[in-house]
């Protein structure tokens, strides 16, 4: 496949990804800031949210999974996780987030159980989806082409 | 949307802005959150700033010479502007604007105060206390822009 061609693609599966609501404008600001002086930036920021997004996932399985459950600390991890995926424009994670944290304030146990497994599911949506997002960016600059920036117009 | 600053402020061009005192502004950004501390960084490197990030109150204090241990003002970094989030373990970000305000020493260093939420007793209980401005979160360029404005008068 030749360069034109690989771009169109990422072109058309980065609008996919704003279209299904996985990403919002928060990702452009990211890939914005992106320069040559830091051309690895978005994996950069993404790679230290899909690290610190499963440590929480994990913490919060761990915090429900007590007989008499913290739901202040959990709440706590859920504000993180809420902020993080805010910050790189995970919507779908940010609205579950969101959703979770009303139960935990309620302090409904199963509902809470409910959300940690919806979160769980967007979070792995979104990474498999960054995933190929970044692999089709590389095969872009190994090729020898440059990435295309997107703009908001669509 | 291109240049301007909102609010009546005039001339803020879109490149890098030179600063009246000829250096670069130093900035202070503390958040516990440690995509945030990248995310912030990057945006007022990318706005000529340079930038110290913090994690907690406690360290942000520290660095300004305001530690519970420190007698010694001397050694206190110059800072152009504070930004803090406001939720935080420990010490929340209204709290380190109050210790910062009840310096002789630092009271005239503006704070800004970010946050995710948006509520309106936040935000008058912040800036009764004195903050510079309160921004909600997450941050972007257009934001980093209005802030320059405040540093530049």
């Amino acid at each position: 496949m030749e360069v034109g061609q690989m771009q169109g693609r990422l072109v058309d599966y980065t609008k996919s990804l704003f279209m299904e609501g996985f990403l919002d404008g928060q990702f452009l600001q990211l890939q914005q800031l992106q320069d040559e002086s830091n051309p690895d930036f978005v994996v950069e920021v993404v790679s230290l949210f899909f690290d610190d997004s499963e440590k929480l996932l994990n913490d919060l399985t761990m915090a429900l999974d007590q007989p008499n459950v913290d739901f202040k600390k959990v709440d706590a991890h859920v504000h993180q996780l809420k902020g993080s995926s805010s910050s790189i424009g995970a919507q779908r994670v940010k609205n579950g987030c969101i959703a979770f944290r009303n139960f935990c304030e309620e302090q409904n146990i199963e509902a809470c159980l409910r959300c940690l497994q919806q979160v769980k599911q967007e979070y792995y949506l979104v990474k498999n989806k960054l995933e190929a997002l970044f692999r089709l960016e590389q095969q872009i600059v190994a090729a020898g082409g440059s990435i295309p920036m997107m703009e908001m117009g669509f | 949307m291109d240049g301007g600053c909102g609010g009546g402020c005039g001339g803020c061009s879109k490149d890098d802005i030179a600063v009246e005192f000829g250096d670069e502004p130093h900035v202070l950004a503390v958040d516990d959150n440690l995509i945030d501390r990248k995310l912030v960084e990057k945006l007022l490197k990318n706005s000529s700033c340079k930038v110290t990030t913090a994690e907690n109150g406690l360290r942000a204090l520290e660095y300004l010479g305001l530690g519970s241990d420190q007698r010694n003002t001397l050694e206190i970094s110059k800072v152009n502007l504070i930004i803090t989030d406001y939720c935080m373990p420990g010490m929340t970000g209204y709290e380190l604007l109050k210790k910062i305000k009840e310096s002789s020493v630092l009271k005239e260093v503006p704070v800004v105060i970010l946050s995710s939420e948006n509520s309106p007793t936040r935000i008058s209980q912040c800036l009764e206390e004195g903050a510079q401005m309160f921004m909600l979160k997450p941050l972007k360029q257009s934001d980093v822009k209005q802030l320059k404005c405040h540093l530049m008068r």
